[in-house]
């Protein structure tokens, strides 16, 4: 599904959702309100200009105060990856970004990323992962990293590898996997309208972060929620 | 025990950048006062690095409990950079989220990140990162029940990756000479994008790049340190004690903060461009600077101290 595509089917009336350089932002009227859209299009790489652009929109959008939800759209490349970047604090503006979408999330406004395309390492930690719950499109492509890279620093043979990340989702690229993880929380159905699977995440949406439970219950992640609820209990422990 | 033995270590002395984790928070905290949650007799140890045929550690290469510091109870994480490069793993990231969890319940007068990591450990990328959001989310809750998290980050392996931004949640970060806080690593972005674009074997160019003092400099970190432990401690308590509220009007003031940061310096090249324009009067001196030295010129520096993070 394209971007477009998309933007249709949330948003039968129109809308006022723009793309520059690969960064999305706008809205349009949405269920009885306003639906907020930020967001990467293209397999757009994610760099310091780009991250504090899509801040910026999450900022004005609780700063107006009108508790409507945000949709976080991505379709991106990794982090941009370069000495200007660095040079300038990507971690500080990645970080913000996350920031921002997470106040957002703790102001009211609920917010649903929906991953339609490719997103990796600090570019989907940004976005996509800042969001309370997280969608996905099939055909959808998360990745920490593609397996030649994971075969170059582990040291191990490609061929190797794709056998066992037939049966090991803990590292292996793709939807089904980070689905299994827990980090994505439901893959929509393209062949229903859009804007009513939308609607129903944000009326379901449950509080606190649930996804080592679902990695648990998935098989993805199988000790993170035990680990976790085993700290929490010595903690308590005085 | 290594415990037992750093107990004993001056804090003086002991160089943060060579100390093992276990090594910095027992010397962190006041004497005989950590209490370490699953520590290594417990043997969580990860299930997925047997598939890799690599060996695995007790604790997954990270330490996580409870300490006093100027009597005041905290809790601390701190990272084994010599355990695959301090990187988060399934156990080692749910060992973090855990601690940051208790907060919100044990409500301690702070929360200490030791980082020193790589970032998300391959062999199990997807739990690692999706930890890594986890922590992000647990980090903002923690802050905003009004409980300060402070980062402290100067060990071998520096604060790569998702380690990167978890440090951009903080609210307040120490740093030291060997402390490096960036995202792509300099091999990273060599690979991908030749060497003209970054030489990773330039030392002096990632140090200047990713290095404590830059980060300083530019307000990426609100303390620099001498590479010791007492040093980092005292560190955080002087941060403890002045960390920023997590809301809209802290978040809307490092809006400005970046904003005014890329206008100012995104045509910079080179780091002693940026610190030219800072003000600094000899930014070619500053990699040679000793910590006295090097904290004068930071008090010169408007943009190093802040409260928007």
């Amino acid at each position: 599904m394209t971007l477009a595509e998309i933007l249709a089917g949330l948003f039968p009336q129109g809308h006022s959702v723009s793309v520059r350089d690969g960064l999305v932002t706008g809205g349009g009227a949405f269920a009885d309100g306003t639906l907020h859209v930020v967001g990467v299009d293209g397999d757009t790489p994610l760099g310091v200009d780009g991250a504090l652009v899509l801040s910026r929109a999450v900022l004005d959008a609780v700063r107006a105060g009108d508790r409507a939800p945000i949709l976080v759209v991505v379709d991106s490349d990794s982090q941009r990856m370069s000495r200007r970047d660095e040079l300038l604090g990507l971690n500080e503006c990645l970080a913000h970004l996350a920031k921002a979408l997470l106040l957002a999330d703790r102001s009211g406004h609920p917010t649903i990323g929906l991953i339609y395309g490719h997103s990796a390492a600090g570019a989907f930690i940004a976005t996509a992962l800042a969001t309370r719950v997280l969608a996905a499109l099939p055909g959808a492509n998360p990745s920490v990293m593609d397996l030649p890279s994971v075969a170059k620093v582990t040291k191990l043979p490609l061929d190797k590898l794709q056998e066992m990340a037939k049966s090991t989702p803990v590292f292996a690229p793709g939807i089904d996997n980070m689905v299994a993880t827990g980090a994505v929380h439901v893959v929509l159905d393209p062949a229903k309208p859009l804007d009513g699977q939308i609607r129903d995440l944000i009326t379901n949406l449950q509080p606190g972060d649930d996804r080592d439970r679902l990695g648990e219950e998935r098989g993805g992640r199988p000790v993170a929620r035990g680990i976790s609820a085993a700290v929490i209990a010595q903690a308590g422990r005085g | 025990m290594a415990g037992a033995h750093a107990a004993s270590t001056d804090p003086d002395a002991l160089s943060w950048y060579e100390a093992t984790a276990r090594q910095r928070v027992v010397a962190l905290a006041d004497p005989g006062s950590f209490r370490e949650f699953l520590p290594p007799t417990e043997r969580r140890m990860s299930p997925h690095l047997p598939l890799f045929d690599l060996p695995r550690a007790f604790d997954d290469g990270i330490v996580v409990g409870r300490a006093k510091l100027d009597g005041k109870t905290v809790l601390v994480a701190a990272q084994e950079g010599r355990f695959m490069g301090g990187a988060f793993g399934e156990i080692h990231g749910a060992k973090l989220v855990g601690l940051l969890r208790a907060a919100l319940t044990l409500k301690p007068a702070a929360a200490l990140i030791l980082f020193d990591t790589g970032g998300v450990r391959l062999q199990e990328a997807n739990a690692g990162e999706t930890a890594i959001a986890e922590t992000m989310r647990a980090i903002v809750d923690v802050r905003a029940a009004g409980i300060p998290v402070i980062g402290l980050i100067g060990g071998r392996a520096g604060c790569y990756g998702g380690g990167g931004l978890i440090a951009g949640t903080c609210s307040r970060l120490a740093v030291s000479e060997g402390g490096r806080i960036s995202v792509s690593g300099p091999e990273v972005i060599e690979t991908n994008k030749g060497a003209e674009e970054f030489d990773s074997r330039d030392r002096a160019l990632v140090w200047r790049t990713m290095g404590g003092k830059h980060r300083r400099l530019i307000g990426g970190a609100d303390a620099f340190c001498a590479d010791s432990v007492s040093a980092f401690r005292e560190a955080a308590l002087d941060l403890i004690g002045r960390a920023p509220a997590f809301d809209l009007a802290t978040l809307e003031a490092e809006q400005a903060r970046l904003e005014s940061r890329l206008a100012r310096f995104g045509d910079c090249r080179d780091a002693t461009d940026v610190w030219a324009r800072l003000g600094v009067n000899d930014p070619d001196a500053v990699p040679a600077m000793d910590t006295r030295a090097f904290d004068e010129t930071v008090a010169r520096v408007r943009e190093a101290d802040h409260d928007a993070r």
